[in-house]
């Protein structure tokens, strides 16, 4: 594919945009499905692979416009069942079609606290946009209304307005929440429970907030502002922040509601302990977890070389074990820091990659190498104990596994070598331990996810929990919708307790 | 944020501070670490063990040696200053329990963790052996407070400028072959001492338990920089230790891995000194 720079792409739109409006409202659904697809501008691959600027920028005012109008506001609106927190979707939709852009912006609010998140970092192919009809005409699932770039779009102009409504506070109940993580879970609950008067606090281990969207994400997929401006709109609304506290150490989770008042506790402690790959040499050094690669450029600024104390290791070959986003944020940060060769190793066929198309398609672009069906069988290291080069071993597609997807088969002698310096180890985590170390009395399955039921209540009373630390690793969405769930419960029963004293003062 | 209420420098790079922070101090347990930031938006994150810590004063004690860029600049700092980010108490606290006999082995820096572990099995009714070690007699810390603690007493020093003319393990060799032989070692040192201490007692048997501080960065297990290999297992000092069993311990790998950036901060910490340098002339 070509790149197209972004004034190109506008230019296109601009020329387009007058006969679409003049009859905005009488163009028939067979017309629709053949205007244009609106690209998303880009950083050109050659320059942002040496930047960590965010790569996507976000379509222009008439790009948008277009795009919504390709929207045939369906009757039945698969997009809304398919989004994990229902956003009316044709609705904010056919407001930017109208320009009016305001309006879309509250239709979202009524759902989504984070749209300028959700929009960069949702894997929308397999939510809203899997089954849009407009996707099902042109029998193509890229084809379909880009539902995430109008989200994004919707919330950069009314950051860009700088007038973000900040939600409405309901007087204070006296009740006090406490929010124990800030990531997306943690920040959903703490705007959700502080919406009805409730006093809340959010503790973060780590000096900076965000969660994973600030360790883990880099800045060329979703920008640090973006998190610092969600965040403003929660301290805005009164939420408290405690950083550089860790529930469980620096204060017991059961001290929160015994000795400090909390009158519940949300646990959005997100997912800890990476997962390796269990083979030879794994402990060498040059092999790294994504988490810790991840958290060292972006949260530790590492690549503000110079500047940032915290080191990371210097690359030329890279080997990247996954195929997830993780996998793809690694690889393309790697290539940042300068590595010549990055190299993504991945043991099933791009079809069954679990990462974002844009994301792939993106890593593709900056040069990324893909490695299809391969898989590392063990990691080399010379004498200093650093590595040298990894042994892969090709694989073929069997049988469909469980999950539908058919299974990898490793090919008997079809062992290889693949030069590297680095490896990183981007197959996922297990739950974080901290929480079930000291806390034993929140029930944990085998894995050490916390057990909740449906309305996200652990086994200890006025105890919740959701997020990675739940669902095992999972999407920022998941974790919102989480989130949600759990602040309605905790709403839920924080008003029936305030209902009861109120009854018992009669 | 935290502020330093006490400074003093203990040798030529070892400093004691005492910083405010009564939450972690009245949390704490004889064991655990704090990670600390001397800047918040570029600063890396420090581990470093609790020396001691003081509820009234909501305080606690750190020790710790000038070996790179971080902690230049953090003993740079004075009495009054804040440290921007201080989080603990993080790992898990020393399992404590009359054992019986144990030995408190200390090498150099080592003695400021393995101070308050002492403390606490003498309180639990242990006999308590302490031998403190270093490469010579200016680096010898906390000597009186060990030998307070101490039912035997033994200090050493590589070159022989101060106490008995011995690295740690000969006095820890001579002890194991004691009838009976005591019931636990734990030793806490450099990698190398604690691997040397370890190959010292597998032969007769004796447990021994070590501290292990490797390369860190949240501290709360999620991101597995300090993992090590413990018997067949992958294990993560933040979160399964930082105290294991020395004989299991893979020792080399784990020191080729605290190694990992050693190139590119001991050419940070030369341009910071080289800065600082250019810094003092231009004042001048």
């Amino acid at each position: 594919m070509n790149f197209r720079t972004l004034e190109e792409l506008s230019n296109d739109a601009k020329k387009l945009i007058a006969d679409y409006v003049s009859r905005i409202d009488d163009i028939k659904a067979k017309e629709r499905t053949k205007i244009p697809a609106q690209e998303m501008p880009a950083q050109d691959p050659e320059v942002r692979k040496h930047n960590l600027e965010e790569v996507a920028l976000g379509y222009t005012m008439e790009q948008a416009r277009i795009e919504a109008m390709r929207c045939l506001q369906c009757v039945k609106k698969t997009c809304i069942d398919d989004c994990p927190v229902k956003i009316d979707i044709p609705r904010f939709i056919n407001h930017i079609a109208h320009e009016e852009f305001q309006d879309a912006a509250d239709v979202i609010k009524e759902a989504s606290l984070l749209p300028a998140i959700c929009g960069r970092v949702c894997p929308q192919e397999t939510q809203c946009q899997s089954n849009c009809a407009v996707g099902k005409a042109l029998k193509d699932v890229d084809k379909s209304v880009a539902i995430g770039r109008l989200e994004r779009f919707i919330a950069d102009w009314e950051r860009s307005t700088g007038k973000i409504a900040v939600p409405e506070v309901k007087p204070e109940t006296g009740k006090k929440v406490a929010v124990v993580g800030s990531g997306p879970a943690g920040l959903v609950v703490a705007a959700d429970c502080r919406r009805e008067g409730h006093h809340v606090t959010v503790f973060e281990a780590f000096h900076k907030l965000g969660g994973v969207l600030r360790y883990g994400i880099p800045e060329f997929r979703l920008p640090n502002d973006i998190i610092d401006k969600e965040i403003e709109t929660l301290t805005a609304m009164g939420v408290e922040i405690k950083t550089n506290f860790v529930v469980g150490r620096t204060r017991k989770l059961l001290d929160l509601i015994n000795k400090d008042g909390y009158h519940a506790v949300f646990v959005g402690t997100g997912a800890g302990l990476p997962l390796f790959m269990g083979i030879e040499g794994e402990n060498l050094v040059g092999v790294f977890s994504a988490n810790e690669y991840l958290t060292r450029a972006n949260l530790m600024r590492a690549f503000e070389k110079g500047k940032a104390d915290t080191p990371i290791y210097p690359s030329k070959n890279v080997a990247v074990l996954g195929g997830g986003n993780v996998a793809m944020d690694s690889a393309r940060m790697a290539k940042r820091l300068g590595a010549e060769n990055v190299y993504v190793v991945y043991r099933r066929t791009e079809k069954e990659m679990p990462a974002r198309k844009e994301e792939v398609a993106h890593a593709k672009e900056e040069g990324i190498e893909f490695y299809f069906l391969q898989n590392a069988k063990r990691i080399l290291g010379n004498e200093q104990g650093k590595v040298r080069a990894m042994e892969c071993l090709r694989y073929e597609l069997g049988e469909p596994d469980d999950s539908g997807r058919r299974r990898p088969v490793v090919i008997p002698n079809s062992e290889f070598t693949l030069d590297v310096d680095t490896v990183i180890v981007a197959i996922g985590n297990s739950s974080n331990p901290l929480i079930s170390q000291t806390t034993p009395e929140i029930k944990v399955n085998k894995w050490g996810n916390i057990l909740v039921d449906e309305t996200q209540k652990t086994s200890s009373e006025r105890i919740f929990a959701g997020g990675d630390i739940v669902l095992g690793a999972a999407t920022v969405i998941l974790a919102m919708g989480e989130g949600r769930r759990a602040a309605a419960a905790i709403n839920k029963m924080l008003a029936e307790e305030i209902e009861k004293e109120k009854a018992g003062m009669n | 944020m935290s502020k330093i209420l006490f400074k003093k420098q203990l040798s030529k790079d070892v400093f004691l501070m005492r910083l405010h922070a009564p939450l972690i101090a009245e949390e704490r347990s004889a064991g655990q670490f704090i990670i600390l930031q001397v800047n918040e938006d570029y600063g890396e994150r420090i581990p470093l063990t609790i020396a001691d810590a003081d509820t009234k004063e909501g305080s606690i004690t750190i020790i710790f040696q000038v070996v790179g860029k971080s902690t230049t600049l953090l003993s740079e700092l004075n009495e009054g200053d804040d440290i921007p980010t201080l989080v603990g108490p993080l790992g898990r606290p020393t399992h404590i329990e009359n054992f019986g006999t144990v030995v408190c082995v200390g090498g150099g820096i080592g003695v400021a963790p393995l101070h308050p572990i002492a403390q606490a099995l003498k309180n639990a009714g242990n006999h308590v052996i302490t031998i403190i070690g270093a490469r010579t007699k200016d680096l010898i810390i906390l000597e009186e407070e060990m030998k307070s603690i101490a039912d035997e007493f033994i200090l050493c020093t590589d070159d022989g400028s101060y106490g008995r003319k011995a690295l740690v393990t000969q006095p820890l060799k001579e002890i194991c072959e004691r009838n009976p032989k005591p019931n636990m070692v734990i030793a806490i040192g450099p990698p190398i001492m604690m691997k040397f201490c370890s190959e010292t007692t597998r032969p007769y048997e004796v447990f021994t338990q070590v501290s292990l501080n490797t390369i860190m960065v949240d501290g709360t297990g999620m991101c597995g920089g300090c993992r090590v290999n413990v018997g067949k297992e992958i294990k993560f000092v933040c979160v399964d230790g930082p105290e294991f069993d020395g004989h299991k311990v893979d020792f080399d790998n784990m020191m080729a891995r605290l190694n990992s950036y050693k190139e590119i901060e001991r050419a940070a910490h030369n341009c910071y000194l080289e800065a600082e340098i250019k810094a003092k002339e231009a004042l001048r």
